[in-house]
């Protein structure tokens, strides 16, 4: 089975069913006409060369085109590469560069920024599209920018989702049609989904939450309803869409229903279509938990554990009432998607029940890989004796009885509304500026927003910067969530003894 | 028109420096400084912006005139705001 052939089997068994809406543009699509005019970006890409062991990047905002992009992709037999379409295209460039992507489906406005870095393209209109409202087109990059062969993707990959890296470049994140199955599989299992589900599709294509809601939708012959980002920064306008819309499966971050919670008048409409709500991404305070359960007392609701390296490797189902009391966060629960889950020092042994360690992932939703590191690879695998690969999730946790607790990070990646941020990118990203010489990130914890990024950095131009000049600076070579919070302008940065940036120092300067 | 359109201004200037850019000179923040394209409105100040918007002159805003394109300085917002009043 691949990802593709479960939109062809459900506009088979579903011709008429709506597979995706797109609320804004007031728009819709049939599973039939998915099918359809999927076949036609399938065809187009077809001609500009692509075939099993392409990758096809996808660059434009979220709307049933992008969907029908996607499914093109995997038709063709390629994997797809999403990016965040508002980030600075020197990244977006940088990525379709490093997996050589034989061709791009993009929004026409975004043309002209891919064009800077990667060289003139070939465009063609994906004129089958037009109906639905969007402008996307086929590009070509220049041949000697294309599929480099050297490089063999695994057999069956079917994405490339891109996460910060600590060295400054993002990562590609390797997941085959088998490792997204076996985590939608399990979803099928425990969310027994019906033809008359309504699924949200709130998180952006190159966000992993996506995987769960494109995939178990159409599995399901359920409908898909599409937040664009326009709608997802108005929460007001949010809470309307999911009663207008009967959406009864979503899926966020944590963040997204405490906004809801905060500003989208909750208790003025009707939601007794919601009947499960799955967040993810990151640490869902217990106070805003229970404030959220009080307002939507009806839905189940699932905390589910996972990096973009697993899919989703545990869950924990959120009990009826949560005890007044509790201040502690939520377990992030039990194994799934038939992943097996241990807890491990840092000599690769398996620590006493109760004790904390290393979670390590092994089992059929963990990626491949990361493309064309195979350094990288080599750190984030561990090979037991017996064959088994574990992936190291780099979390620290605790196995109560079965029931793994998260307690913290091992390394310097922290998470922003649901995003993964390493430190060490957006350091890297600073020094690119001629102005600064020393640069050093750190990450608070914050009470309101989970956590604030304050960097330190020297100056090395008369003039002091301004805040607005350094945001503006960060904006165009960072993504808009790795942005930091604060900037403090240093004469010189504290070392260590070892003449490291003393990152305590920085820490104890800012608590 | 033009001084209301300035008293809203001034508003909106005085609450983001204030939310988002404390210790900032207000100097640096002029009336075309980018601040969705710029990185000075993350999408959480923007939500924020516009309850503010919203619950301080009693306009509200459709999803399409939240974006980079149409609410990107303090000049664009301005006329926004009041264009509805």
């Amino acid at each position: 089975m691949a990802l593709h052939e479960i939109i062809v089997a459900s506009a088979a068994r579903f011709p008429d069913q709506m597979a995706v809406v797109d609320p804004e543009r007031d728009v819709r699509v049939t599973y039939g006409a998915l099918h359809k005019v999927s076949t036609s970006v399938q065809r187009l890409l077809e001609e500009a060369g692509v075939g099993p062991g392409s990758r096809v990047g996808i660059c434009a905002p979220k709307s049933i085109g992008t969907v029908a992009g996607i499914v093109g992709v995997l038709k063709a037999g390629a994997a797809y590469v999403p990016v965040d379409s508002t980030a600075p295209p020197s990244r977006n460039g940088y990525i379709f560069a490093d997996c050589s992507v034989d061709a791009i489906v993009a929004d026409d406005k975004l043309l002209a920024g891919l064009n800077d870095e990667l060289g003139l393209m070939e465009v063609r209109p994906i004129e089958a599209l037009s109906p639905l409202g969007v402008d996307l087109v086929v590009a070509r990059p220049p041949a000697d920018r294309r599929a480099d062969r050297s490089i063999v993707a695994p057999a069956n990959l079917a994405y490339i989702l891109y996460t910060s890296g600590s060295t400054g470049k993002p990562k590609g994140v390797m997941h085959t049609h088998t490792s997204a199955l076996s985590f939608v599989d399990w979803c099928s299992k425990i969310f027994a989904p019906t033809p008359s589900d309504n699924f949200s599709s709130h998180a952006p294509f190159h966000f992993d939450l996506s995987i769960l809601d494109l995939y178990v939708a159409f599995k399901h012959g359920a409908t898909l309803t599409l937040i664009g980002e326009s709608m997802g920064q108005q929460p007001a306008r949010l809470a309307e869409t999911i009663a207008e819309q009967a959406i009864s499966c979503w899926y966020s971050t944590p963040s997204i229903l405490r906004l809801l919670l905060e500003f989208g008048k909750l208790d003025t409409r009707d939601f007794s279509a919601l009947r499960v709500i799955n967040f993810a991404g990151e640490v869902f305070p217990v106070k805003h938990l229970r404030a959220l359960k009080s307002v939507w007392p009806g839905p189940r609701y699932f905390n589910l554990y996972g990096p973009t390296e697993t899919n989703v490797c545990t869950y924990f189902e959120v009990p009826e009432a949560i005890p007044e009391e509790r201040t502690e966060p939520l377990p992030i629960g039990y194994p799934c998607s038939g992943d097996r889950c241990k807890v491990m020092d840092g000599d690769n042994e398996e620590v006493a029940p109760g004790e904390e360690g290393e979670l390590y992932v092994a089992g059929g939703s963990v990626m491949a890989g990361y493309w064309n590191l195979p350094e990288r690879n080599a750190e984030a695998f561990y090979n037991d004796e017996t064959g088994t690969r574990w992936y190291k999730t780099g979390d620290m946790v605790r196995n109560v009885d079965g029931c793994y607790q998260y307690l913290g990070r091992r390394d310097r990646m922290v998470k922003r509304r649901g995003y993964r941020v390493e430190l060490g990118e957006i350091e890297s990203a600073l020094y690119t500026h001629s102005a600064i010489t020393e640069a050093a990130v750190i990450a608070m914890p914050d009470e309101e927003s989970g956590v604030r990024i304050i960097a330190f950095m020297n100056w090395t131009e008369d003039a002091s910067p301004s805040i607005v000049q350094l945001k503006q600076f960060c904006a165009k070579v960072l993504p808009k969530y790795m942005i930091p919070d604060k900037f403090s302008v240093q004469p010189s940065l504290p070392r260590t003894s070892t003449d490291k940036i003393d990152l305590q120092r920085l820490k104890d300067l800012e608590a | 028109m033009n001084e209301r359109t300035d008293d809203v201004r001034s508003a909106v200037k005085e609450y983001i420096l204030e939310e988002f850019l404390p210790g900032e000179n207000p100097e640096s923040l002029t009336t075309d400084t980018p601040l969705i394209s710029g990185g000075i409105l993350d999408s959480i100040a923007t939500i924020r912006l516009v309850d503010f918007l919203e619950q301080q002159y009693g306009v509200g805003f459709d999803a399409h005139e939240i974006s980079a394109d149409h609410f990107d300085t303090l000049d664009q917002i301005a006329a926004i705001v009041v264009s509805k009043l």
